[in-house]
């Protein structure tokens, strides 16, 4: 109980979001897909990763394939891929625009996805073409309500 | 209507192709191409592929000298055995006309309750195979491989795109002491493995059943799952787009030239800094 009260304390001091059920945390004031990607955004510049529940329903990812800087992106399309266990799974982006850096930190360290899906896991940094594009996607609290829907339906 | 035909009213569709020798880089486009441009599901079972060819997963190509840490690549590059690197995950293995390929190429939500993430999708397939082995030996599911007991019979790889995946398995039945010889012991290996031999560590399934039993038995379970409608190859290749730009690829001998050159680099680096 004492510990469940420090944690709660802790997420609201960080700004995460716990559902004690799914186990999977959801940083507030960012955008998120279905697909579940995230976007951090400040005008036009985007930074783009997985979600915690993505990691950890993947397993240990151990290969990141990146796309170059200056690859144009597209909303819903895919991008690059994770490899964890046995498979492949396409990273979509959340935002069309142009990818103006890549996190190179993942091709020697690809569980920086996995430790840090929401800082130091970081994938790529988009400058958008359209902001209006994030009315599209889910708020924290969308995304943690699509996230227990999806888990409670298999 | 036929029992079989009653029992599948309800079921997804599914279109099953049957092959015979059907080379594994033209299985594997095939596939590749079905996963990203198709809406349906299928079942593909090639029985045997004609020439030894070693396939690597995704990030078999990812680093150069990466191919020289999973195979000899001297020895490879000496007998010009063809390295395909594939688009799905996993490691590399050696295949030819000893081995059995079966893929299945699903939408995310044809297998009722499924979620399409890795672990869920891979235990469903064995559970499929756990009805096609009942009887014929101790089979399991063992971190992500298919055993008998504690010997390998069956490599899996997948890939998952936004609304559809892909589970392919390239299947013992039988194969070459000689060809075993191409691949080095990979520094990822499962825990199972022990630290055993190549020779040690898998099986043959021709000891456990007869290949035409396999097959079928195959077909019987996944139609618990699905409504099978057989296609043919030809059929299927007039509705694909020919430009559709693959993955999967056949390396040439300057790659695994320049992966050999940049190994030998890295090792000779490191013995002058000792």
């Amino acid at each position: 109980m004492a510990s469940r009260l420090w944690a709660s304390k802790a997420a609201s001091y960080l700004r995460l979001s716990v559902f004690h059920r799914g186990f999977s945390s959801v940083v507030e004031d960012l955008k998120y897909a279905d697909s579940h990607e995230w976007v951090k955004f400040d005008g036009k510049s985007a930074v783009v990763g997985i979600t915690d529940h993505a990691q950890d329903h993947l397993g240990d990812v151990v290969y990141v394939e990146l796309p170059e800087a200056g690859t144009t992106v597209t909303q819903g399309s895919s991008f690059g891929a994770v490899e964890s266990v046995k498979a492949t799974s396409d990273i979509n982006s959340p935002v069309s625009g142009k990818v103006v850096e890549v996190n190179e930190e993942l091709s020697s360290s690809p569980g920086l996805i996995n430790a840090s899906p929401y800082e130091n896991g970081w994938i790529i940094k988009v400058e958008m073409n359209d902001t209006g594009e994030l009315n599209s996607l889910m708020d924290s609290e969308q995304y943690t309500k699509f996230c227990e829907e999806e888990d409670a339906k298999h | 209507m036929t029992v079989s035909q009653i029992r599948n009213v309800g079921l997804p569709l599914m279109k099953l192709v049957r092959w015979e020798g059907v080379p594994i880089l033209r299985q594997l486009q095939l596939e590749e191409q079905l996963l990203r441009t198709s809406s349906e599901n299928w079942c593909i079972i090639n029985d045997g592929t004609k020439n030894p060819t070693i396939v690597m997963g995704i990030s078999g190509i990812s680093k150069l000298g990466k191919p020289a840490e999973l195979l000899k690549l001297d020895r490879v590059l000496n007998d010009r055995i063809p390295v395909i690197r594939r688009f799905s995950g996993g490691g590399t293995v050696i295949v030819d006309h000893g081995t059995v390929f079966v893929s299945f190429i699903c939408n995310k939500d044809a297998v009722s309750g499924l979620q399409p993430y890795p672990q869920p999708i891979m235990s469903w397939s064995s559970q499929l195979y756990a009805l096609v082995f009942r009887e014929f030996g101790d089979f399991n599911l063992r971190e992500n491989d298919y055993v008998f007991g504690d010997r390998k019979f069956g490599g899996n790889a997948q890939s998952i795109t936004k609304n559809r995946w892909i589970h392919h398995t390239s299947f013992l039945w039988d194969y070459e002491v000689s060809n075993m010889a191409y691949l080095k012991h990979p520094a990822r290996a499962p825990e199972y493995r022990m630290a055993r031999d190549h020779l040690e560590f898998i099986c043959r399934m021709k000891e456990y059943m007869p290949r035409s039993v396999f097959i079928d038995r195959t077909i019987e379970a996944v139609e618990t799952h699905f409504s099978l409608r057989p296609v043919r190859l030809e059929a299927m290749e007039t509705d694909l787009n020919p430009r559709f730009a693959h993955s999967t690829k056949l390396l040439t001998k300057q790659e695994l030239e320049a992966a050999g050159f940049e190994s030998h680099l890295k090792t000779s680096s490191l013995s002058h800094s000792l």
